[in-house]
């Protein structure tokens, strides 16, 4: 594996550019939470004409949804959950300038199809990492949906969070790529 | 007959449900250390040290292994020479829950299935009681991830589907789940009784530990064999490509309809969380 490469939010096209598949990259700045309810909650508002809880343009969502976080600490435990749950609310938040999406699993031909359109990035955090993960959060507070508890979304300060890129603007496929190379057929 | 008050049953399942999602069981962790003995990726094997890390500061800082803390899933064996006092046993399992999900920082990740709605205390719990003979009450703590039981399935073969249905069913499921259920995964695979009765198989087969061989031949080489047909898929750990995409394959067999070959596949994540106790 190559060296990791150190990017940081908001992600800029120029940055974006030079990612590939497989690319091992250190993520740090701010970033926000958001699973299933939190999306479908996303997309009414869109739908609705009403303003959003925070501006897309060049941000990063992380699919997650943390433990509670004990006294004295800054987070719970706080991996990745299946992406592709997200895939039917991604594409309109990706044509609205969201930039970035981390989770693990694959994405619908949809989604795909709208990171090439839209120039936009799929990270893989570690599944079922949670507790490694946490390391990296520096600050973690609700910042809207409070009432959906897990799914409310947070926003997070990360410091170099280990992410594979699995979906790059080329139309490359880390999960695709991995399997044809250890398959025996 | 003994008696045995069910807040002994209530303290037992809180005890089990935060130690299960903060410490993997020590076959886990052998299970993990062979994987990464047996994986080529260079990817895989980072990917399999990474899971070992976490599971040492999940233990040692007390963070949950995963942040999905399950849907928790209860297995009491009820020794039938057993009177138990002090409350409702439904109770008292129930509270047992609502403890461990509070007092462990445990995510509460259960909604109406419609409303979708978050009950707020991780209630209720799925509970499998059998009535066994003896006085000791065996409780089994399984907090079961979304994303494995995702990828998990029945379905009613038929009798001349036979054996290599039962093997491209598991391999069409291991396929189709590829890196979302967390690999590498464990298998659990149920075969026979009906309907309702193959995915409790299948759930009971994932209890068994590491290793650990069905005692019928038969089953023990289906299991060896399954395993390996499933490692040559290629999907490896965290689904980026590898050797080691399953760590093992448990079966649970109990006859059925001369009519009918149900048989149930239930998935389970790295982060194979399972704690047991006997009262």
């Amino acid at each position: 594996m190559g060296e990791r490469i150190h990017i940081e939010t908001p992600l800029t096209d120029e940055v974006i550019q030079k990612l590939k598949v497989g690319d091992s990259v250190y993520l740090s700045g701010t970033i926000y939470t958001a699973r299933d309810a939190a999306h479908k909650r996303l997309i009414d508002l869109i739908e609705n004409g009403e303003r959003l809880p925070f501006e897309l343009s060049g941000q990063v969502i992380y699919y997650c949804g943390p433990t509670p976080t004990p006294p004295g600490r800054v987070t719970g435990s706080c991996g990745p959950t299946t992406s592709s749950r997200m895939d039917k609310y991604t594409p309109s938040l990706l044509a609205l300038g969201l930039k970035g999406m981390i989770g693990k699993g694959k994405r619908s031909k949809e989604v795909k199809d709208a990171i090439l359109k839209y120039r936009a990035i799929y990270f893989g955090a570690l599944g079922g990492a949670g507790a490694l993960l946490s390391k990296c959060v520096l600050s973690s507070r609700v910042f809207a949906f409070e009432d959906l508890g897990p799914e409310a979304i947070y926003i997070l300060q990360i410091r170099e969070m280990p992410l594979f890129v699995i979906n790059d603007i080329y139309g490359g496929d880390l999960y695709e790529e991995g399997i044809k190379k250890y398959r025996i057929d | 007959m003994r008696e045995l008050n069910v807040e002994i049953i209530t303290e037992a399942l809180e005890e089990l449900f935060i130690d299960a999602n903060y410490e993997l069981p020590e076959w886990q962790i052998l299970a993990l250390r062979e994987a990464l003995r047996n994986e080529e990726s260079e990817i895989g094997k980072e990917v399999i040290k990474s899971i070992l890390e976490n599971a040492q500061i999940s233990k040692s800082e007390r963070i949950p292994i995963c942040q999905d803390t399950g849907i928790a899933t209860v297995f009491l064996e009820i020794g039938q020479n057993i009177h138990l006092v002090g409350g409702n046993l439904k109770d008292a399992i129930f509270e047992g829950v609502r403890r461990a999900y509070k007092k462990g920082y445990l995510r509460a990740s259960l909604c109406d299935p419609l409303s979708r709605r978050n009950t707020g205390d991780n209630t209720p719990p799925v509970i499998h009681e059998e009535i066994v003979p003896g006085e000791k009450v065996r409780v089994i703590a399984l907090p079961k991830g979304g994303g494995s039981e995702n990828y998990s399935e029945v379905r009613i073969l038929t009798p001349a589907d036979g054996v290599e249905g039962i093997k491209s069913f598991v391999l069409e499921m291991v396929e189709r789940g590829g890196p979302n259920p967390c690999p590498p995964i464990t298998i659990g695979i149920g075969i026979g009784g009906n309907l309702e009765v193959a995915p409790l198989l299948a759930k009971k087969a994932l209890l068994v530990p590491f290793g650990t061989r069905n005692e019928d031949p038969l089953l023990s080489n289906l299991e060896q064999e399954i395993l390996e047909e499933v490692n040559k898929l290629g999907i490896g750990p965290q689904g980026y490509g590898g050797r080691v995409t399953a760590l093992d394959v448990h079966i649970r067999t109990m006859p059925c309809h001369i009519a009918s070959l149900p048989v149930a596949v239930s998935i389970q994540c790295h982060a194979h969380r399972v704690k047991e106790k006997v009262l």
